[in-house]
């Protein structure tokens, strides 16, 4: 498996939430996903997205591009150096929020993905990496 | 696209249009679901309809937005009807985990229409089906 290609955004804003799901949606355009397939990366990016702005208090995210044989994907990768989550089971646990939300987001992005891992060190900040394949 | 601050919503007869035609950023879904209430108050609507069939995905803070949506119009009493939702995002939000309870949703508008007249019936002031006057 290789990475084709690199980019990286900010995500600090309700704005930069925006820019990433259009920069997901038109990189899955053109590798070739099915629209079911496409939405579903979009809509993981978007909730990982938000999380990163609101309880990581902004970072990063790094998109790449997965080759693995004819096999195309997209894995994102989002960075913040926020206070962390001391309790990853229970943050993935459906229905679980500190942050006034559904708590849908994390489980939620887990289950529209393909991979996903979860790093966190707290007060050191959390990673979140996916991959989806066409 | 065009960097719009709120999203219009259209009057007609004691119901409120809205279509939904832009990637909202969160505030500007607070900011129409606050809007939504308001013309609800104002205009004394008895019906929403929200048109997502531009929306090419709803997470779940879009999701959340048309459920404070509804239920603050029933609060209000007013019925709400959410319309055009693609295939891939209606497939994409259960699997997210939502399945907008409390959310009446309509394929197209003209059902959506129906529902709404349904669910409002006639007019109070037009008394009542049958003629009679209430007690």
């Amino acid at each position: 498996m290789a990475v084709s290609r690199s980019d990286k955004l900010p995500v600090a804003s309700d704005g930069d939430i925006v820019a990433v799901r259009q920069r997901v949606r038109s990189l899955a355009v053109e590798l070739g996903f099915s629209l079911v397939n496409q939405t579903k990366i979009v809509t993981a990016a978007s909730e990982l997205a938000r999380n990163t702005v609101v309880h990581g208090g902004g970072g990063t995210v790094e998109i790449e591009v997965l080759v693995d044989g004819a096999r195309r994907g997209i894995r994102l990768t989002f960075r913040d150096h926020g206070p962390g989550i001391p309790d990853l089971a229970a943050a993935l646990r459906d229905g679980f929020t500190t942050g006034g939300g559904l708590g849908l987001g994390l489980g939620g992005a887990r289950r529209l993905c393909n991979d996903f891992d979860l790093q966190s060190t707290p007060g050191d900040g959390t990673v979140v990496r996916i991959v989806r394949w066409r | 696209m065009a960097d719009v601050d709120r999203i219009p919503i259209i009057k007609m007869g004691e119901f409120l249009l809205v279509s939904i035609q832009v990637d909202m950023h969160d505030r500007l879904a607070m900011t129409l679901q606050d809007d939504l209430t308001a013309s609800i108050v104002r205009h004394q609507a008895r019906g929403v309809l929200i048109d997502i069939s531009s929306l090419e995905i709803v997470d779940s803070f879009i999701g959340r937005m048309l459920g404070n949506i509804a239920a603050m119009s029933r609060v209000l009493d007013a019925e709400t009807v959410v319309v055009g939702m693609r295939p891939a995002v209606a497939i994409t939000l259960v699997e997210l985990g939502m399945s907008l309870p409390g959310v009446r949703t309509a394929l197209t508008v003209e059902r959506a229409m129906d529902m709404l007249r349904a669910a409002v019936g006639p007019a109070v002031h037009m008394g009542r089906v049958d003629g009679s006057q209430p007690e």
